[in-house]
């Protein structure tokens, strides 16, 4: 299971990164969203993968006997998943604005600040 | 501990609030604006006098003992830090109070400023690895918001840049915490430096540590991950580009001087090797890019670039010398670059650009204006006596007693190459005589006197670095020594066991 999400975290990694060396805002756009989405299920994966094992004590249940999963790394992935939703909507909002003024989504128009 | 340590965060948010609630009350976000900064700049001058003699000051947030909770924490960096963010934003407020066109305060300039110093606090005082992560992306997204604030053709397309290429050195910070977290189980500053140090996963910690030099030289502006920087700096108004110039790379090398000093200090031969080299490469391509420039605004951003060198410079030799350096360095160079931003603000204000084959005889027309901006040229040049000399000469000297020749060299003629371009400007656009006649756009706006205050306050500083550098040094010494010996942090944070 983890060599199958490591895959996984791999691909997009891979396509965020490709879709980010695109031309076209859009498609920046959401090669960042993959990108992010990579890294909250690296973190995921990071933390360890268990099945059934819900990090609830059971009742009359002294310590954590059993090995639980481990909460950390689903609250660290909630806290970046409402980040980049935020991230997202204001670049979204940005690029739109760009796209309006300067009349184009080609990146490599944009040359007003080259100089 | 008190709740001291938070109140740097507290209070920002509290005057970001405030201002929102006042949204069409402009004068009322004005004055909230300074009186907040002022508490900011108080409650740092406390912190530092706590934290002075070597104190840590820590606080664990809802009492959840470290490791478990999230610590705050205070020691002689952060508390320096803090300071510069209350002097920056005491300046920036009374200048944006009176340069700031009316329609960016009407969408919410102010707030926006205390949300970035907000995010900027946080990041000087946590001390788990995930809250950076959260007061990075804090002042990011205000940071964004003010740089595409007015909508101007090229602020858009500066802003582009600056977000996609910011989102990505997140990403890769993100995906670095969650490897460190995997291998170590914890997120705590303190208890991963313990873990890390105990060396039993060497591949893997040079690993996640070259990826935290990635993210964070994508923030800081180090080489070759720099080419955000000169595309956006120069295009909101002066005042903003004074405010990031001033925090926003420099919390990108907090992080690094933190990370570096604190988890991954066990293989010091390579990764700092890294960052040394880097840090040549950051100085000279600094440098070089200003010589091909001649607008004001340019030369002073991609400046900002080679001075990133310099401050990790100081990390990458890793002495005590060489940390004591960038302490007084990154004190330094906040100030006058800050300055030097002002001032160039001031001359668009008065002649209506900052192009140098345009401008000329400024030095006949405003010798104070111009005396102001020699003496900060001048210290970012690094004349004796003012701030930046000392500082450059510990950075050199450390080199040298680390017997790191090449970059001494290259630190030198960097050095050189700077004059080169202070002169530059201070030729074209003060001794020069005008090509044409340019009209005053603004013979005496009634708010001049206004905008050269925070322009006095902060040579006066420049001038008393170099002149007090004795207390200056002694400062920064004991808070190279309290980095180059994290047991001491560990300690405070952890309790000793």
């Amino acid at each position: 299971m983890e060599i199958l999400l490591a895959i996984v975290v791999g691909t997009l990694y891979a396509s965020g990164i490709y879709l980010m060396m695109r031309r076209n805002l859009v498609q920046l756009i959401i090669g960042l969203g993959l990108l992010s989405h990579g890294a909250n299920l690296l973190i995921f994966i990071a933390g360890g993968l268990r099945s059934n094992r819900a990090p609830i004590l059971a009742e009359g249940e002294k310590g954590f006997s059993t090995v639980m999963a481990d909460p950390l790394p689903q609250a660290l992935i909630l806290t970046s998943i409402v980040i980049s939703f935020a991230l997202t909507a204001f670049a979204l909002v940005l690029f739109l604005k760009t796209y309006r003024i300067v009349g184009t989504d080609d990146v490599d128009e944009m040359k007003e600040t080259d100089t | 501990m008190t709740l001291l340590p938070s109140l740097p965060i507290i209070i920002p948010l509290a005057g970001a609030v405030l201002c929102m609630l006042m949204r069409r009350n402009i004068a009322a976000q004005r004055v909230i604006a300074l009186v907040t900064s002022g508490i900011i700049l108080l409650i740092s001058l406390y912190i530092m006098m706590l934290t002075k003699d070597g104190t840590i000051a820590v606080m664990n947030v809802g009492d959840w003992q470290a490791p478990y909770g999230i610590t705050l924490v205070i020691d002689m960096l952060s508390s320096v830090m803090l300071l510069l963010v209350g002097l920056l934003a005491v300046g920036i407020s009374i200048y944006a109070g009176a340069a700031l066109d009316t329609e960016r305060v009407k969408y919410g300039f102010f707030p926006l400023m205390l949300i970035l110093l907000m995010g900027v606090n946080g990041a000087f005082v946590t001390g788990d690895l995930f809250n950076l992560y959260v007061w990075f992306e804090v002042l990011l997204t205000a940071s964004f918001i003010l740089l595409a604030l007015g909508g101007e053709r090229a602020q858009l397309e500066g802003s582009i840049k600056y977000v996609a290429l910011n989102l990505l050195s997140s990403a890769l910070f993100l995906a670095g915490i969650g490897i460190l977290y995997g291998m170590a189980g914890t997120l705590n500053m303190a208890e991963l430096a313990q873990v890390v140090q105990q060396g039993e996963r060497g591949g893997l910690v040079t690993m996640v540590a070259v990826m935290f030099i990635m993210a964070f030289g994508i923030k800081c502006g180090m080489f070759p991950l720099y080419f955000w920087l000169p595309a956006s700096y120069p295009t909101p108004p002066h005042v903003v580009t004074a405010l990031f110039s001033g925090l926003l790379t420099k919390v990108g090398v907090y992080a690094l001087i933190r990370v570096f000093t604190l988890i991954f200090s066990t293989d010091p031969e390579f990764l700092h090797g890294l960052i040394l080299i880097g840090a040549g490469l950051t100085m000279l391509s600094g440098v070089l890019a200003a010589a091909s420039h001649y607008e004001i605004r340019k030369i002073l951003s991609v400046h900002i670039v080679s001075q990133i060198g310099y401050i990790l410079m100081g990390l990458g030799l890793f002495t005590k010398l060489a940390l004591t350096g960038t302490v007084v360095y990154l004190m330094h160079v906040i100030i006058v670059k800050t300055n030097l931003f002002l001032i160039a603000g001031i001359i668009k204000r008065i002649k209506g650009t900052n192009d140098l084959h345009r401008l000329g005889g400024l030095y006949k027309e405003r010798p104070g204006l111009s005396i102001l901006f020699l003496i900060s040229a001048m210290s970012l040049a690094g004349i004796p006596p003012l701030s930046g000399f000392f500082a450059k000469l510990t950075l050199i000297i450390a080199g040298l007693r680390a017997e790191s020749w090449l970059i001494v060299v290259v630190a030198l003629g960097v050095s050189l190459l700077t004059l080169y371009s202070m002169t530059k400007i201070w030729a074209y656009a003060f001794w020069k005589p005008a090509p044409e006649l340019l009209p005053d756009l603004d013979p005496m706006p009634k708010g001049q006197w206004i905008l050269l205050l925070p322009v006095i306050g902060y040579t006066v500083i420049i001038i008393s670095i170099g002149v007090f550098a004795g207390p200056v040094f002694d400062y920064a010494d004991l808070a190279a020594e309290q980095l180059m010996e994290p047991q001491r942090y560990m300690e405070a944070v952890l309790g000793g066991n």
